[in-house]
């Protein structure tokens, strides 16, 4: 079946790592990279790799989409301008898949609500943050079993591995994951906390998750309903793994994770980072397979 | 040394890293009664908050017997002369939570990061300015980097608004010779206007010594607390502080006698275990240790049947950082795992 194209907007950090897992991809081919500065990595590496590239932003992609075939685009841009990006790539009926924390569209975390998402035809999903794709896995599974009142994340990651958008609106990353943590992991209230750890050499990303069940937990069911969810979430992180718990204290259900990466083109402690695109690629994927069969009927078509 | 005529702002920290020895358990009445004794001493400025400062409430760090806003809503109204200013870690609490801290009548905000991530205080520090209030960069365990990388990451937070920068002993490792590297090197980048604050810990008894060296560099802001009551071995002890400062010529416009009471009869009693140098705390000191892990450390010693030394030894090796408490329990029991199989 005939790969469908994409385009890779930003050339950064994560859409560079994207466009490498990518080109593996059975399902998605990406063919163009759109960054603003010439003389960037990303481009140059897009370029290596016969992928078309334009550093006139967003606006130097529109005049391709059709003639090239352009169905789904990965947005790694930045909050701030990913709105603009995605009313003109709709306006061309381009799927957009949002890595920033701008949330314009549902929140996808593909080992927990993905085919939901595929199965509407969304035309803009949003994927969270890293903190959110680490850890709503496991309070989704730990709320499958049963009501979970309150869950709370911590994510450690190396200071190297936090670029300065996320700096700029650390916020936004709590914000977004508490929100993400409560609508797709089911949890009735969310908290986010997030640490930058400077250590050399860097810190692979830890992430904590505590959740406080309403009844007594049911550890059995529990422990089964985590340990099932993880290796949902290592076929697209081979690197996520459980390294403690869960611990069960009382009403407290602990859980102790470590993200490492792929080592595409970031780096393997970076798995904060690698998270997301892994993440954005398999949410890509599933779509590009309703595509190619003809199954993906978009929910909204803008004028 | 001849501090002598030198005028220094003391900020008393009972109220919110005392929250830490607490447990984030002292009670709406003890806080109203020490706030209210420190503002009858003369103590200018007192903090108030969760000890992981604004939005700390959590199973990470500890769920308070109030929520900050009830804190601040109680203490605030009954303060005549006395400032309160809040705590804020990016990263745990938002703008949001600094907004409600300003609609609760705080008249300072402390924008507390690691000491190489001034630059995540940036949305934080620039909406406390705007709202007109006293902004300070709080740089924490600031023994982690080198004087000059510490005074580049004081002038980030500058230019984001802050009208104050803090070398904050946040591990009681620093050695007076340490702190006035320290503050002499903000001081030579710093603006003239921008004012700069020392806050030690007690963990090598060196809190009062650090504060004299840190005023002689040309600090003019200096933590402490009375009874020295916060996390670790505490905080520099305010009301010795205080006396000392005065014998020196040190102008701080505390009372001595009015908060050597505060201390003695107000914050003593309410101390679950004594607050002073023990094995837990001198390794905090030593190893550089985040001070608040102390209790922590000891719990998940007593739990999973390892040294509570031991943790604490580990966590330092590991370069831990501010807010890494998640880190002590999985320690914890990777120790246990591995004495088991030796």
């Amino acid at each position: 079946m005939a790969k469908i194209k994409a385009a890779l907007i930003g050339s950064g950090n994560i859409g560079t790592d994207l466009m490498y897992k990518a080109l593996r991809s059975r399902w998605i081919e990406p063919a163009w990279m759109v960054g603003i500065d010439e003389a960037s990595d990303g481009l140059a590496k897009a370029r290596e790799k016969g992928l078309s590239t334009t550093a006139g932003g967003v606006d130097g992609l529109l005049p391709h989409l059709k003639k090239d075939g352009i169905r789904i685009a990965f947005d790694a841009t930045s909050a701030y301008v990913h709105p603009e990006n995605a009313r003109k790539l709709a306006e061309h009926g381009v799927v957009v898949i949002d890595l920033t924390p701008a949330a314009i569209g549902p929140y996808c975390v593909p080992s927990v609500n993905l085919s939901e998402h595929v199965g509407k035809g969304e035309m803009n999903v949003n994927m969270v943050s890293c903190g959110g794709q680490a850890t709503i896995p496991i309070v989704a599974a730990v709320a499958r079993v049963q009501p979970v009142a309150y869950a709370e994340i911590v994510a450690t990651v190396s200071s190297r591995s936090a670029g300065p958008g996320t700096r700029k609106n650390i916020d936004e990353f709590t914000r977004t994951t508490a929100s993400g943590i409560e609508k797709v992991g089911g949890a009735k209230r969310g908290k986010a906390i997030i640490i930058l750890n400077p250590a050399e050499p860097p810190l692979i990303m830890r992430d904590v998750v505590h959740c406080l069940t309403e009844g007594e937990p049911d550890q059995a069911a529990i422990r089964a309903s985590i340990e099932a969810m993880i290796a949902e979430v290592q076929k697209y992180v081979p690197g996520y793994q459980l390294k403690n718990g869960p611990v069960f204290d009382g009403k407290r259900v602990s859980t102790y994770l470590e993200v490492a990466g792929l080592g595409d083109y970031l780096p393997k402690y970076a798995g904060n980072l690698d998270i997301m695109t892994a993440a954005a690629l398999r949410t890509g994927e599933l779509i590009a397979e309703e595509m190619s069969s003809g199954r993906f009927e978009p929910v909204s078509r803008a004028s | 040394m001849n501090l002598s005529g030198k005028k220094i702002t003391l900020h008393d920290m009972c109220l919110r890293d005392g929250m830490h020895p607490k447990q984030h358990q002292i009670s709406i009445a003890q806080m109203v009664a020490v706030a209210t004794g420190l503002d009858a001493a003369g103590v200018p400025l007192i903090e108030v908050t969760h000890g992981d400062g604004l939005g700390g409430a959590s199973v990470n760090y500890g769920f308070p017997a109030h929520t900050d806003e009830e804190y601040l809503r109680a203490v605030i109204p009954k303060l005549k002369r006395t400032k309160v200013s809040a705590l804020l870690l990016p990263g745990i609490g938002t703008v949001e939570h600094l907004q409600l801290a300003h609609d609760c009548g705080v008249a300072t905000i402390r924008v507390a990061t690691h000491c190489t991530e001034a630059d995540v205080s940036e949305q934080h520090i620039a909406r406390a300015r705007k709202l007109g209030l006293d902004t300070v960069g709080f740089l924490m365990m600031a023994h982690m980097v080198e004087p000059a990388e510490l005074a580049r990451q004081g002038k980030l937070m500058e230019g984001y608004g802050a009208n104050c920068i803090y070398c904050t002993d946040s591990a009681g490792y620093m050695l007076p010779d340490d702190v006035s590297a320290r503050i002499q090197a903000l001081r030579a980048v710093l603006r003239p206007e921008t004012e700069i604050g020392f806050h030690g810990h007690h963990n090598m008894a060196m809190g009062i010594a650090n504060s004299l060296a840190a005023i002689e560099a040309g600090a003019v802001r200096i933590d402490g607390s009375a009874a020295g009551l916060g996390a670790g071995a505490g905080n520099t002890p305010l009301e010795v502080f205080n006396a000392v400062a005065t014998r020196m010529g040190i102008v701080t416009g505390v009372d001595v006698f009015k908060l050597m009471d505060v201390a003695e009869d107000l914050v003593v009693p309410m101390m679950d275990h004594p607050i002073r140098i023990d094995r837990d705390a001198l390794i905090l000191g030593y190893a550089g240790v985040y001070s608040s892990f102390l209790l922590f450390a000891k719990r998940a010693g007593a739990k999973y049947g390892v040294p509570s030394a031991d943790i604490l030894v580990e966590l330092g090796r590991l370069k831990t950082v501010g807010g890494q408490e998640d880190m002590i329990e999985d320690l914890a029991i990777n120790m246990a795992r591995t004495k088991k199989s030796a």
